[in-house]
């Protein structure tokens, strides 16, 4: 990836779009109401990219390698960087607010009929939730299979993969402890490298390094 | 009063720990939201979890439905906003910065080297949700049902284009048929 290339003049983000909030935070509300199933980032980038035009794909590859970086789910942290690209703070806040009301409702509902029910609804509740949560198994472990798939690469990749699932299932350490211990050791192993000393992976430099010997 | 407050603190920790998703802070959720302060069950959570994943939007607004259970409405909100607030702001603020770093060499290796960290602690938390879902106290065949849902859904969704909601609700008509 070389995003290094996108301009830095591009922060602070210039609302030259004149796009305006109340747009936003309908545009984002739809999306936070209509995105069932997971996978809101695809109706994010059919309704920003495809639909309204609003940003480019290049744009929302970049705010998507923002996102997946930090602390955050997808869904909010792009709401967040697009809203901010397109209006300022306002439109941040308003694609945030629009992209969480349309769930806060619908789980505080669902929260409220859960705990009330008794009885034989009870049963039948929990029998239909305890197949939910099996399909949720396959369903999580099918997204993250091919995210795996897609960007994992060597024995480095592996090997902090096995360390943070061994460090929180096995060791039982915290996940902080976990994130922030393999975390370090992982952006050490990528750390940047001088330019006359290129990783070994790209054929390439390997034999720009052995026309020099 | 003390128990908003408790709320608010334990989802703004948990929200801090979701890099790469909200998969990476269940291990977490569960010991403080089931072990220390009781607010629901391991089976609650499981079950609460697994409406999220139904829920459009964000799925981890899951932690409203925790919010209503433990202090009403106020619980909720709490709950909600404490969750998504600082994270938010995180974004908003590296969002602006990180453009400006587009030559600072580290940040590719942020980036490159969380990649592999993140995946990590989804499966992680996904073991460790599995564990509570997918179980044999309730009997073998209750185990196996389970087990044989979780396998279809995963090669349904790695194989075919199906909307992920066809599947978690074919999961619900197959929980009120053979879990009970």
């Amino acid at each position: 990836m070389s995003e290094s290339a996108i301009p830095a003049a591009a922060a602070p983000p210039a609302p030259a779009r004149a796009v305006s909030v109340l747009d936003i935070f309908l545009t984002f509300l739809l999306i936070g109401a209509t995105s069932f199933g997971g996978g809101v980032v695809a109706y994010l980038r059919g309704a920003l990219v495809a639909k309204k035009k609003w940003l480019d794909d290049v744009e929302f590859l970049e705010l998507m390698s923002i996102s997946n970086t930090l602390p955050g789910l997808n869904a909010t942290n792009m709401s967040i960087l697009a809203g901010d690209r397109l209006a300022g703070t306002a439109g941040a806040i308003a694609a945030l607010l629009g992209m969480c009301l349309p769930a806060f409702v619908f789980m505080t509902a669902a929260g409220i009929a859960y705990g009330a029910q008794h009885g034989a609804s009870r049963v039948f509740v929990t029998a239909a939730l305890a197949g939910v949560a099996a399909a949720a198994v396959g369903l999580i472990a099918a997204t993250w299979y091919q995210i795996g798939k897609k960007s994992v690469k060597g024995f480095y990749d592996a090997f902090f993969i096995l360390a943070a699932v061994l460090g929180v299932n096995h060791f039982k350490f915290s996940v902080p402890v976990v994130l922030l211990a393999v975390g370090a050791v992982a952006i050490f192993a990528y750390r940047p490298r001088p330019p006359q000393k290129p990783s070994a992976e790209t054929d390439e430099s390997e034999r720009w390094i052995s026309s020099l010997r | 009063m003390d128990q908003l407050a408790s709320l608010a603190g334990v989802f703004a920790y948990l929200s801090l720990l979701t890099v790469g998703g909200g998969m990476a802070a269940y291990p977490e959720m569960k010991t403080l939201v089931v072990d220390v302060h009781h607010w629901v069950s391991d089976a609650q959570l499981v079950h609460i979890y697994s409406v999220g994943q139904m829920s459009p939007g964000p799925n981890m607004m899951m932690v409203a439905a925790l919010g209503v259970m433990t202090a009403g409405i106020p619980g909720a909100a709490v709950a909600a906003v404490a969750f998504f607030l600082p994270t938010g702001i995180l974004t908003f603020g590296v969002g602006r910065l990180w453009t400006r770093l587009a030559n600072w060499p580290w940040r590719d290796s942020i980036q490159r080297g969380l990649g592999p960290v993140a995946i990590g602690l989804a499966v992680a938390g996904l073991l460790t949700f599995g564990r509570s879902s997918i179980n044999f106290k309730d009997g073998t065949v209750h185990g196996l049902v389970a087990l044989a849902v979780a396998l279809a859904v995963f090669a349904l969704t790695v194989r075919t284009k199906i909307n992920p909601a066809l599947l978690i609700l074919g999961g619900a008509v197959v929980g009120i048929t053979a879990l009970r």
